[in-house]
């Protein structure tokens, strides 16, 4: 049966992005060793490369859709939204990095590999159609995040940060393997469409108790990585540990990736039993959205903050996910969309801010800013209305689809506790705003230096993403529906 | 043809006495004919290797976490090439590249490493190539 097995050329060019990311993540790897200290960072240009190669390929993947090898991975519209999605936080995070390894001193190539490593991971979550292909995606994603976290390594909040992201990690990707074991104890297949068959055959069903036992295994798994409550205690203290420019990408890229597997397992390998997951996953999302818009009120710390506003975002996305509806499929991905923009864009003003080694890290470091560099207090000033949900913000349809999901779903109570803590969400963003508009430059400010190029072309790209997704959110609407419409016929 | 199911087991009880008999007849005979010395060194659990009694928090130079990764680098090659081998015949030539890109892999770890100065063992050894580089260049 093995000999029979020689994979068609078609299938090669559905993941080719993901050799593309590995050529490019090796032959940085392999060039670092000889560059020469001053040239470090044509790695990052040639990162850069890789990435727009490997976004260029997603597309001509696209015109090829289908599964390949033996089912384990599938190219549709939800597949390459998600791919390309993951490029680009990648993308804007290099570009980001550019100018922040370049403050540190830390050019390195391997800074650069670990990213395209990641981002293989990620690509892999997004296309994945079988358990283990989920995992192996979530341990190539985590495995370079890990090193990440702690890539300054003479830096202890680094080093701390990357045991507790490696340590809460592993501890997940535990659970996430254990219910696949459950769930191929079961069913006896990893694929999803087999399981959904499975399952949903009266004949051939498992015991609902223990199939739910494996559901729920796995949604640990994949809750811890996405940071939703309970299991969202490690991100605060990695948020806050890592380089800004990792924040960026931690927030951003796994996340989406994560959130992108969730909805492939629980919408086509358990879809039917949604009656039974959605009532928890509601719990959830309100826990989640709690905990992380009043947890956020209390910090000094502007990037635990925003570690905190991040948690309450992935609450927001778990309401349109409870939804169970092709438009919740749609707004999650518009969520993430936004999200992915204007997070990384506060994150990367953050880190810009800092100034070396992360010093100003404080709201009242913020102080003045609007005064010493208007555009970057402005461009951050437009990350934290979108967060908020102002209009004409990407942040505002985000949440706009997912209420109204929600609302469709006949969630009344979810929207409006939902809509009621992202009230409160509003007073600790202002808090941003204030500082930078209201009050006097202090020592921070003393320190500022101009904007680097390549932060600059992170923060210009997120700007205009944001806004094009905010003033023109029909732009990426109809593929959204789309892809969920395929998602769920499955 | 072995018949029955004992029989079928007999050669394997043929092996655990072979193994059996050289394992005890190695002991037997060092302790037969071997120079005994008695002394504090010799009678340690490990001679030559580390103390098994002290502070346990003992600092190890990185190298030796550096040799382990790298050792588990080359095991792992090692260790997929034996199923790989096992159904070689049946994978053709599909399964000749698909392993000869895995080692061109591996082999860019290694160059890697090198490069890195991961096989150096010793610091003056590392100085020593930097300057002839420099000569060089």
């Amino acid at each position: 049966m093995i000999g029979n097995y020689v994979p068609h050329g078609v299938e090669y060019i559905r993941i080719l992005p993901e050799i593309l990311l590995c050529i490019f993540g090796i032959l940085i790897m392999v060039l670092e060793a000889v560059t020469a200290e001053g040239q470090k960072r044509m790695l990052g240009v040639l990162a850069l490369v890789g990435i727009v190669v490997a976004f260029a390929a997603n597309l001509y993947a696209y015109t090829v859709p289908g599964q390949a090898f033996q089912n384990v991975i599938t190219i549709d519209a939800f597949a390459t939204f998600f791919r390309g999605l993951v490029l680009v936080v990648g993308l804007l995070c290099v570009f980001a990095s550019l100018g922040y390894l370049r403050r540190q001193h830390a050019e390195s190539g391997e800074y650069y590999s670990l990213i395209l490593f990641s981002l293989i991971g990620q690509c892999i979550l997004s296309t994945a159609n079988e358990l283990i292909m989920v995992f192996i995606g979530l341990e190539i994603s985590s495995i370079a995040t890990y090193v990440l976290a702690g890539y300054f390594r003479d830096d202890r909040r680094n080093n701390e940060a990357a045991l507790k992201y490696f340590l809460l990690g592993s501890f997940a990707t535990a659970f996430l393997l254990y219910g696949i074991a459950w769930c191929y104890g079961l069913t006896g297949s990893t694929n999803l469409n087999e399981i959904h068959r499975v399952i949903s055959d009266p004949g051939l069903r498992p015991p609902v108790v223990l199939t739910g036992i494996a559901a729920a295994l796995i949604l640990i798994g994949l809750l811890f990585k996405v940071s939703a409550a309970p299991f969202q205690i490690w991100a605060p203290d990695v948020y806050q540990g890592a380089a800004s420019p990792v924040t960026a990408f931690l927030s951003a890229g796994p996340k989406a990736a994560a959130f992108a597997v969730l909805l492939r397992i629980f919408m086509t390998g358990f879809g039917s039993f949604s009656f039974r997951w959605a009532p928890l996953l509601w719990s959830i999302a309100l826990l989640t959205m709690i905990i992380g818009n009043f947890a956020a009120l209390t910090q000094s710390n502007v990037k635990r903050l925003m570690a905190y506003s991040s948690i309450a975002h992935a609450g927001y996305i778990l309401v349109a996910i409870t939804a169970d509806s092709q438009l919740g499929i749609a707004a999650v991905m518009f969520y993430l969309a936004a999200y992915a923009l204007m997070n990384i864009g506060a994150f990367v003003v953050i880190g810009h801010v800092a100034a070396k080694n992360e010093r100003y890290v404080r709201i009242e470091d913020l102080a003045g800013l609007a005064k010493r560099q208007p555009a970057t207090a402005a461009l951050f000033a437009l990350f934290v209305f979108s967060l908020i949900g102002v209009p004409l913000t990407g942040g505002f349809f985000a949440k706009f689809y997912v209420f109204r999901a929600a609302l469709e779903a006949h969630l009344v109570w979810l929207t409006v506790l939902g809509l009621a803590t992202s009230a409160v969400a509003a007073f600790y963003y202002l808090k941003i705003v204030v500082a930078m508009y209201m009050k006097e430059p202090g020592e921070s400010m003393a320190d500022l230096a101009p904007l680097s190029s390549g932060t600059r072309v992170a923060v210009w790209a997120a700007a205009l993403g944001t806004l094009i997704l905010g003033i023109f959110p029909s732009v990426l609407l109809p593929f959204l529906s789309y892809s969920a419409s395929m998602l769920g016929r499955q | 043809m072995p018949t029955t199911y004992a029989e079928t087991y007999f050669p394997l009880l043929i092996q655990i006495l072979i193994a059996l008999a050289v394992a005890g007849g190695m002991i037997g005979a060092s302790a037969f004919v071997g120079r005994k010395i008695k002394d504090r060194v010799k009678n340690s659990p490990y001679e030559s290797g580390m103390e098994p009694v002290g502070n346990a928090r003992e600092r190890y130079s990185v190298k030796f976490y550096l040799v382990a990764m790298v050792f588990i680098l080359f095991d792992i090659e090692a260790i997929f090439l034996y199923p790989w081998a096992v159904v070689y015949r049946e994978l053709r030539l599909f399964g000749f590249f698909e392993m000869l890109l895995f080692i061109a892999l591996v082999l860019c770890g290694f160059f890697y490493i090198w490069k890195k100065g991961v096989l150096d063992w010793s610091t003056e050894a590392h100085g020593e190539r930097e300057q002839e580089n420099k000569r060089v260049a």
